[in-house]
């Protein structure tokens, strides 16, 4: 394969996968589900919200269903966690990086260290969302209606749902800059939509990830053939 | 179905609910546990009323029949045999049922917007049609009565007969008591009643007599006179300092609006971000590597080593700190 077969953008910069499709859908069914599970459980945490139960259907299918769905986001939160707690693990890179978030806030981007695949607020967001996600689960089987709540003592069940409340507060806050940090850093939405970055956009952002990567698909840099498939997945 | 005009709280609401009839007297129903006999009149009276049903059920060994509240059984006999101090057996009957709460941990909870309505003359009722059946007001309940009815995923109480007290009668286990162990009319009259029997069964040797009004609710409106006022754990563990949960109130309380001004504020505050700072544009080629481009680039560079391992500041210069 001749090295001006690889992917390439509209503006002829060379593309690299970042997040193969099964990564893209388990995510995209994420989000899907966590939105209606927001939405729907505003609903029954504050009586402004109240409204937005009509997204499931009104407020007792929201009732109904909004278990159901946080079970399924469950399982394809942990199918997603497991496979990428690897990756999410810190680097000694990443303590710089955080104490220079005023740099990485104000956009001035040459004067970060180098960080690997996820930078240290992704990881901050994964491991959040890691601690957040069981909990809801845990505490939302608890005051599960008609099914497990009345299997436990009411004070379990009281404590279970301000546990709810205050974990879904977390995951919700965090959900929401990670919905901003990916308005905010082009490139990214279009990578969780079809897979791909520049080579200029993973060398920019996440310098160590593009070396490896690199390195991996090209043992030399000048060589004229490449290994590199479109989505080894799919 | 009370007076629509006349509600003092409605659940999941924060606006004032309709206030404009005046001069509502708070009612109250007066339970006399020392009179009760445990006939059970004012069970069948109450599903008689309300047309409620409930299933043939089991005999727990007790006089306890049915053995719960259930969505159709809105109220019942709870038999307690309590040996006193002198070694006598007492019959301790209780009629349990909704407590009607001046603070309704129900009403608390519940999310659905007028679910749970608390007029002004203190009856707090269920509105079925707008109940979603999640259950949360039996989560908020001190007193443990509501019950999901299985049938329609609805949560159904006493109502303390409020069809009928809006038109002037009773409530329908009142009409019906044949010890005048119950009786109904405004708080204020019950409360002198109740002095009246406490005065009685303390002059009978219950020197512990007292009314059953609990403070940490606000006060009830279905009240009892009890002849172990100290000791109410013993009438089938009535609570003796029942009040809305703290993570009830945590949880339905401050948590509700500072966690959604939060959310708010988080979002906002991205919004202003991108106003001020703007977004990271996708970068050049040429500005990440250099005019010759990536090949150049990477013919010039050794590369770092794999992320795991510590970063050698020396040999990317283009992407390290001051």
């Amino acid at each position: 394969m001749n090295r001006d077969d690889e992917k390439r953008n509209r503006l002829g910069q060379r593309m690299m996968l970042r997040y193969p499709t099964s990564t893209r859908i388990n995510h995209w069914t994420m989000a899907l589900s966590f939105i209606l599970l927001a939405l729907s459980g505003l609903a029954f945490f504050h009586p402004a919200f109240f409204f937005l139960s009509h997204t499931l259907g009104g407020p007792v299918w929201a009732r109904i269903l909004h278990p159901f769905i946080g079970v399924v986001f469950f399982l394809l939160f942990a199918l997603m966690a497991v496979s990428h707690a690897g990756s999410n693990l810190p680097i000694r890179n990443d303590v710089r990086w955080m104490k220079q978030i005023k740099d990485v806030l104000a956009n001035r981007d040459e004067q970060v260290p180098p960080i690997g695949k996820y930078n240290p607020g992704q990881k901050l967001v994964f491991w959040l969302l890691v601690l957040c996600v069981p909990t809801l689960l845990i505490t939302g089987v608890l005051m599960w209606r008609p099914w497990f709540a009345g299997y436990f003592p009411v004070t379990v069940v009281r404590i279970a749902s301000l546990l709810h409340a205050l974990a879904s507060f977390g995951a919700i806050v965090t959900i929401v800059i990670h919905i901003y940090a990916a308005i905010w850093i082009k490139g990214s939405f279009g990578a969780m939509i079809r897979g791909f970055v520049t080579h200029a956009w993973a060398k920019h952002h996440h310098p160590l990830w593009y070396d490896d990567t690199i390195k991996r698909e090209r043992p030399r840099p000048d060589a004229k053939t490449s290994t590199k498939r479109d989505d080894p997945v799919a | 179905m009370s007076n629509p005009q006349n509600i003092l709280r409605r659940s999941a609401t924060t606006t004032t609910p309709p206030q404009g009839r005046h001069e509502v007297e708070p009612v109250a129903k007066l339970i006399d546990v020392s009179r009760c006999i445990g006939c059970k009149a004012c069970q069948v009276a109450c599903m008689e009323w309300n047309d409620v049903r409930d299933e043939v059920g089991i005999n727990g060994g007790t006089y306890n029949n049915p053995t719960d509240l259930t969505e159709n059984s809105w109220t019942v006999m709870r038999f307690t045999e309590h040996e006193n101090e002198q070694g006598d057996l007492e019959w301790l009957i209780r009629k349990d049922g909704c407590m009607h709460c001046a603070d309704p941990g129900c009403l608390t909870a519940c999310p659905a917007p007028g679910a749970i309505v608390q007029y002004a003359n203190g009856i707090v009722d269920f509105d079925s049609d707008k109940c979603i059946g999640c259950g949360y007001c039996v989560t908020g309940c001190p007193f443990d009565i509501p019950r999901i009815s299985e049938r329609d995923s609805k949560s159904y109480k006493c109502t303390l007969c409020s069809d009928r007290v809006s038109v002037g009668l009773e409530p329908a286990c009142v009409k019906t008591c044949p010890t005048g162990c119950i009786e109904f009319g405004s708080k204020a009259d019950m409360i002198t009643r109740a002095e009246q029997r406490v005065t009685e069964l303390k002059g009978r040797g219950f020197a512990e007599a007292g009314l059953y009004d609990p403070a940490g609710v606000g006060g009830t409106h279905v009240m009892y006179v009890l002849h172990h006022a100290d000791k109410p754990d013993l009438y089938a563990g009535l609570p003796e300092n029942p009040s809305i949960s703290p993570f009830v109130s945590a949880w339905k309380g401050p948590a509700k609006p500072i966690m959604s001004a939060i959310i708010g504020i988080t979002a906002f505050a991205g919004f202003m971000h991108y106003l001020t700072k703007g977004p990271k544009d996708e970068p050049l080629d040429e500005e990440v590597f250099g005019p010759e481009g990536e090949d150049a680039y990477l013919r010039e560079h050794t590369l770092s080593a794999p992320e795991t391992e510590p970063h050698e500041p020396g040999r990317r210069s283009d992407h390290e700190p001051r």
